[in-house]
């Protein structure tokens, strides 16, 4: 039998812009810290294996999968999970074009293509659909097949770059 | 004032254009599940909520001899440990099929059947506890296949089914089969496969359970059913079901693997109990895998026979499917490989026998097609074989035989709007079709080496015809209360499982009431608050809840019609509901807000609730069996699929697939869009690379219970798709729709199958179609054997006696015919 | 939610440090880096370390320097994504990012690292996976029991070598520097592997990898194919290395040809690179590589697809990767 944990770990760090405060058990990892020691259940799981991508969170602007990610390695590095990606407010445009289209269908793998795209367009502020394909291959979703999530990442590219776009009427309605 | 108060038929007439219906309105969730704030069933957190692991069997078929929980109860921390004499009532989806246990009472059956649970402080205090329980094992021979199903009687899995290891067998006969076998021109016979896969939604199972100081129960589970699980709590806690809230939170992928009731349910309400507190279950992805309820692996023959232009005369359909360790769906499973062959192309006389085993694997269970995907695989690539045979463009051969609009089929099913001649001249004309595939001629191909194109159809229920446990109520209700401020919120006992039913609830109501979607308030799933739905399952919720809340908002608006018209003094007929207004027609400036509009009819009835309830139209048939198939209307897709195959390595990538789908009418487009692109994907999925596999020799382990080695598509092997909406609005549908989450998968697998063929012309008989298995083809077909992989035969079963039917062309009226003594 | 057992965590700053408290921790101790190996093992209980190691925070792991005239040296530490975009990698080493490119996943690729990689535990379908699982087995000799499943009468573990980095490593030459309390080493790539799924390193326990040093690139050329079922996520299931070095008239003067993915260590072909070297690369050539890497290759049950098949990939795999380059 493990003996019990008497003694946790305590850091700071930025989460979403402010600096917080916790402390939890030394072997949790970051997403068990975000979402039981912070209460920010945005942050999905689908296997804690690293064979998902549904984890995502951005550490340093980077994407990682919190499920492999010990909470102690989060000390005073920035950390962004979903619900940091809208500001004051205001939804981020991928945010907007994904409730748009709907690409996100049962919502819980959208989190993590959320920043992942947010990695990407901040990288690439023009990708091409097969550049979308190659930074998405790390997060799976069994809703979609993709496509409303490709369309979605493009028309919030394209709003980024500052043009007036709407989706194609195919996208929407489907080819005549 | 419509006149579509009654439920059944209203397609939601009103008078001016649709506002909402058929717009590209976003999802009333949508924002929530793009910032995070849908709370799935793990993330929600009671104060001095315990966290529950369950200890499953490694054994896969065994007697359990004893289990000794005393160190796992000894663990600082463990608030309780419970095996399976603490909740001894069997239960199950199917009252037909009630052998699960909650936890396994004296026998386990699989891999991953559960044997006891307990409840700690922590996970990880649960997980170190769970380790502690011993069970002492007695192992039994193990049952690990469909031959070996049918082969095996002894030791018999369960003690209930048709004969040993067979759980059902099933036998039906619609017309003469001999008579149209003598018809045909040509009969052609094939064996096929289908592998078993599974649904891998992303989000694991999770249940929170809390039994309350006051003696109720409260489960928020992420189900799909959650009145079906309201109804086995009650009967293995022994509870009032009056006692017992369950809310199904949002579904994070569902796919029907959130279908059935299921043990850690049961189980975390036991703990909740016992404890007093909250319990809280997440299982972990092998788990997921060990609930499973996925498709079956079915092996089939079909024998069919066609006149010279392809006109259907007869066909005799076989399945034997591998049920898995248990009952779950797999009776009306078994039905639904027989049910749907008959409503696309027209079949006169029909036969069907389908044999359903138990083996020690997981228990397999209705993924999205239910049943009807392998069938379907089977019927469109043996189709494939006779249009070669016959030399007839496979499309063409469809277009030519479609059954008709407004016909009941062989085996008793109404068709009503039927779009399939319309998807497949749309796939057709969009794919280029004509100018790519070589008309069955190999030395003259139009389309470059290794390149190969093919169709196929199909179709699928839009909501089963009868509820899953027999009575006579509604399938569907909806509650509507308007208040005096002019809020509206819907109540509907469906579950959004991520295909958008709440939105779908708030659209029609908006559409009937003239108001913006956004203004109503949706509460779902959450039997304290809502009506019973019956779940989303079967492709029933758009129809079903669809027509409920169409005639509850009809209801409501009525009200509101007449206090309007009486207050403005104008003709109830010109008063329209639009904008958050209600207003006369003929002079729009006269008119009150909606708010108003509320507070005028509640001043003159009293508070504004009004109810709506769907029951679908009785079927025509009347055998027993026929409540399998039955459906208030049906939808019908078309894909075509171009693909690329390495003749090297046998490598099969899909390029592109053109789908057209009949989907009545569009409640809203870019949702129908995105489950029509979802089910390409999955059936891509189960055409190239997913299945569920064990190794029998093995002590029967499941291959890889891991999302890294099941095999998902990821972004670099999903093919481009071209998807064409066809709008044939049904009259059952609510504004004519039909169900879209389900049927688009069919005809994905035998069109890449089909495809594969015209590619390098091996066929490939069987999903997934994995490269081994089309470079085993290749070879075989380089060294002038047959070039074709696949199953050569089934096993020999005892039928039963066929139950035979009249068709209707031959004047039947939907009954058995009295069994006639054969003699000898 | 699957979790990680209780261990304790250091962090040293220095190289010094981690391996003292390396040999500190004895045979419980285990170093990390990007942990995408590691943690999913201790979280499946293949592997319970008492006290984990990181070294994230050792500068000189972080580096990258050279070029390909005078070689490069690429800190262990180096996540696998900056191994993808580095300028330097892409101009004189373009095989070596394509090679990381095809490894996992690209939020793998940011927290995996190229020493991490080098060091890939050995895989195998009857080890990974979770302890509940391995119990329905009696478990396998690599952990917790006695049998290899994969040929129950062997005495030696079957688990497979599956880095996509490795086979080329050793085809290009590489070395590797180790540092541990008693100094440092340096080891060719070909040297550090051992044809066990188990003792799979000739690597002590205790000995930290610092850098990987690549050899300048003075005229020969190389490249890797991968086998695996989707473009994302999978292991190799066969990983072809090959490098070649022409004279002026496209005389091979020396050729390397490594398998990845069908044993417990990389698998150097000598015969198929005897086929190629004194000739140009000419079909014929080609070819007869190919078929002795097929002859050689003995993939066993143990991994995605059926070994029939995988054995039968080495032919085209191999032509691919020779055809390419005699291409570039």
């Amino acid at each position: 039998m493990t003996e019990r944990i008497k003694q946790k770990a305590h850091i700071e760090f930025r989460l979403n812009d402010e600096t917080v405060e916790v402390a939890f058990a030394p072997h949790k990892t970051l997403l068990e810290v975000l979402r039981e020691d912070l209460n920010l259940t945005g942050t999905k799981h689908g296997c804690e294996l690293g064979e998902c991508g549904t984890c995502t969170v951005l550490l340093d602007g980077r994407a990682v999968l919190s499920c492999l990610v010990l909470g102690l390695d989060a000390e005073a590095r920035s950390v962004t999970t979903i619900e940091g990606m809208a500001e004051e407010g205001r939804l981020h445009p991928l945010q907007d074009t994904f409730a748009d289209l709907g690409a996100a269908q049962c919502g819980y793998c959208t989190p993590g293509f959320l920043l992942v795209a947010k990695e990407l367009l901040e990288a690439n502020p023009a990708p091409t659909r097969d550049e979308i394909k190659d930074a998405l291959a790390g997060n799976l979703c069994r809703c979609t097949g993709y496509i409303k999530i490709y369309e979605a990442v493009e028309l919030a590219a394209a709003r980024m770059r500052g043009e007036e776009a709407l989706p194609a009427k195919e996208i929407i309605y489907g080819y005549e | 004032m419509s006149k579509n108060g009654n439920g059944g038929n209203g397609n939601g007439k009103n008078n001016g254009p649709l506002r909402v219906v058929g717009k590209p309105f976003r999802k009333v969730d949508a924002r929530q599940k793009c910032t995070g704030q849908t709370k799935f069933a793990d993330d929600i957190v009671l104060p001095r909520m315990l966290h529950c692991k369950m200890l499953r069997s490694h054994e896969p078929h065994a007697v359990i001899k004893n289990i000794d929980v005393s160190k796992a109860l000894a663990v600082p921390g463990v608030h309780a440990v419970i095996t399976g004499r603490d909740l001894p009532i069997p239960y199950g989806i199917l009252p037909v099929s009630q052998d699960e246990h909650p936890l396994c009472v004296d026998r386990v059956r699989f891999i991953g059947d559960p044997v006891a649970a307990v409840a700690a402080v922590d996970e990880d205090t649960a997980f170190d506890a769970m380790n502690l329980i011993e069970v002492e094992y007695e192992r039994l021979q193990t049952i690990t296949s469909i031959e070996e199903g049918v082969m095996i009687s002894e030791p018999r899995i369960h003690e209930y089914g048709d004969h040993g290891n067979v759980h059902k067998n099933v036998s039906l006969e619609f017309g003469d089969l001999d008579e149209g076998f003598a018809e045909a021109d040509l009969i052609r016979e094939d064996v096929l496969f289908y592998e078993g896969n599974t649904h891998l939604p992303m989000e694991q199972h999770a249940a929170l359970a809390h039994f309350d100081p006051d003696g109720k129960l409260t489960l928020w589970s992420s189900t799909q059913t959650p009145h079906y699980v309201h109804r086995a709590l009650a009967k293995t806690l022994g509870l009032p079901a009056s006692h017992i809230r369950v809310i199904a939170t949002p579904n994070g992928g569902g796919f029907g693997g959130k279908s059935d009731p299921f043990n850690h349910e049961i189980v975390v309400s036991k703990l909740s109990m016992m404890t007093g507190r909250p319990v809280k279950i997440a299982l972990t992805r092998e788990e997921v895998f060990y609930c499973h309820r996925g498709r079956h692996p079915v092996l089939m023959k079909v024998r069919t026979g066609v006149k010279k232009d392809g006109a259907i005369t007869a066909m005799d359909f076989q399945s034997f499917l591998d049920g898995g360790a248990y009952g779950s769906y797999g009776v009306a499973s078994t039905f639904y490989t027989g049910a749907l062959q008959t409503v696309t192309y027209k079949v006169p006389r029909y036969k069907f026998r389908g044999a359903r085993v138990f083996t020690n694997k997981p228990p397999c269970g209705p993924k999205r097609g239910h049943g009807t995907p392998q069938p379907r695989f089977a019927l469109e690539v043996h189709l494939d074989k006779i249009a070669e045979e016959l030399r007839l463009d496979p499309a063409e051969i469809r277009l030519n035989h479609l059954a008709p609009p407004d016909s009941v089929t062989a085996n008793y099913l109404r068709i009503g709007s039927m779009g399939l001649g319309k998807c497949i001249e749309k796939v057709v004309e969009g794919s280029d079709w004509k100018n790519k595939f070589s008309g069955w001629d190999r030395d003259n191909r139009k389309l470059a080496q290794g390149k190969g194109i093919g169709i196929a159809c199909s179709s699928y229920i839009c909501g089963a015809g009868l509820p899953i446990y027999w009575n006579s109520m509604p399938h569907s209700g909806v509650q509507l209360r308007l208040d005096r401020q002019g809020g509206v919120c819907v109540q509907c006992g469906s579950t959004d499982i991520g295909q958008g039913s709440d939105s779908i609830l708030a659209y029609i109501v908006a559409e009937v009431l003239g108001i913006d979607p956004f203004d109503i308030r949706v509460v779902t799933a959450d039997t304290d608050l809502t009506p019973v739905d019956l779940g989303s399952y079967s492709s029933r919720v758009t129809l079903m809840t669809g027509n409920a809340a169409l005639q509850a908002a009809e209801r409501a608006r009525e009200l509101l019609t007449i206090a309007v018209a009486e207050k403005l003094s104008v003709p109830i007929e010109n008063l329209s509901f639009a904008e958050r207004r209600v207003f006369d027609v003929e002079n729009p400036e006269t008119g009150v807000t909606f708010a108003e509009a509320v507070v005028l009819a509640e001043s003159k009835f009293g508070t504004i609730g009004t109810v709506g309830s769907y029951t679908p139209p009785r079927s025509p048939g009347k055998f027993k069996g026929a409540g399998v198939g039955p459906s208030p209307a049906y939808s019908y897709s078309a894909a075509v699929a171009e693909v690329d195959v390495d003749a090297e390595t046998g490598i099969v990538t899909v390029e592109r697939v053109w789908i057209g789908h009949d989907i009545g009418r569009s409640i809203n487009p870019v949702l129908v869009m995105g489950q029509v692109e979802g089910s390409v994907y999955m059936g891509l999925g189960e055409a190239l690379m997913e299945e569920m596999t064990y190794r029998a020799n093995r002590n029967v382990v499941h291959k890889f219970p891991s999302l890294l080695e099941y095999k998902s598509p990821t972004t670099l092997e999903m093919c481009d798709v071209v998807t064409y909406l066809v709008e044939d609005a049904d009259p059952n549908g609510p504004f004519g729709a039909k169900e879209v989450g389900q049927g688009p998968l069919l005809p994905v697998p035998p069109a890449i199958a089909n495809a594969v063929y015209d590619a390098v012309g091996v066929r490939i008989d069987e999903v997934p179609i994995t490269p081994e298995k089309v470079l085993a083809a290749l070879r075989d077909k380089a060294k002038g054997k047959e070039p074709r992989y696949g199953p050569k035969s089934v096993p020999d079963i005892d039928w039963p006696q066929p139950l035979k039917v009249l068709t209707p062309d031959e004047g039947g009226d939907g009954r058995e015919m009295p069994r006639v003594a054969v003699h000898s | 939610m699957m979790r990680l057992p209780k261990f304790s965590y250091r962090v040293p700053q220095e190289i010094r440090d981690a391996v003292r408290m390396m040999a500190d921790s004895g045979p419980a101790g285990q170093f990390v880096a990007g942990g995408t190996d590691l943690y999913p093992n201790m979280k499946r209980r293949q592997q319970t370390p008492k006290t984990v190691i990181s070294v994230t925070r050792l500068r000189e792991l972080n580096q990258i320097t050279g070029d390909g005239q005078k070689g490069l040296v690429i800190g262990a530490g180096v996540s696998l994504t900056d191994v993808c975009e580095h300028a330097v990698i892409n101009r004189d080493y373009p095989f070596v990012a394509a090679a990381a490119r095809t490894i996992s996943t690209p939020i793998l690729r940011n927290m995996g690292t190229i020493g991490g990689n080098l060091l890939l535990d050995t895989r195998c379908n009857y080890y990974d996976q979770n302890y509940e699982w391995r119990k329905g087995i009696n478990f396998c000799m690599k952990k917790d029991g006695e049998i290899c499943w994969v040929a129950p009468g062997s005495r030696k573990c079957w688990a497979v070598q599956s880095s996509d980095l490795v086979p080329l490593m050793v085809a290009i030459g590489a070395r590797v520097r180790l540092a541990s309390t008693l100094g440092e080493r340096m080891v060719d790539a070909a040297g550090l592997y051992n044809d066990d799924g188990i003792d799979y390193l000739h690597k002590r326990p205790e000995e930290l990898l610092v850098d990987i040093h690549l050899p300048p690139t003075n005229g020969w050329r190389a490249t890797y194919k991968k086998l695996r079922r989707r473009g994302a996520f999978d292991f190799p299931v066969l990983g072809i290395a090959a490098r070649v070095d022409l004279d002026e008239s496209g005389v091979v003067r020396d050729a390397k040809l490594i398998m990845g993915g069908v044993a417990p260590a990389p698998m150097e072909v000598r015969d198929a690179q005897a086929a190629l070297i004194g000739g140009p690369m000419d079909a014929e050539r080609m070819e007869r590589a190919a078929e002795v890497c097929y002859t050689k290759a003995r993939p066993l049950d143990n991994t995605d697809f059926l070994m029939y098949w995988r054995k039968a990939m080495a032919r085209p795999f191999v032509l691919r990767a020779l055809e390419e380059l005699k291409r570039q």
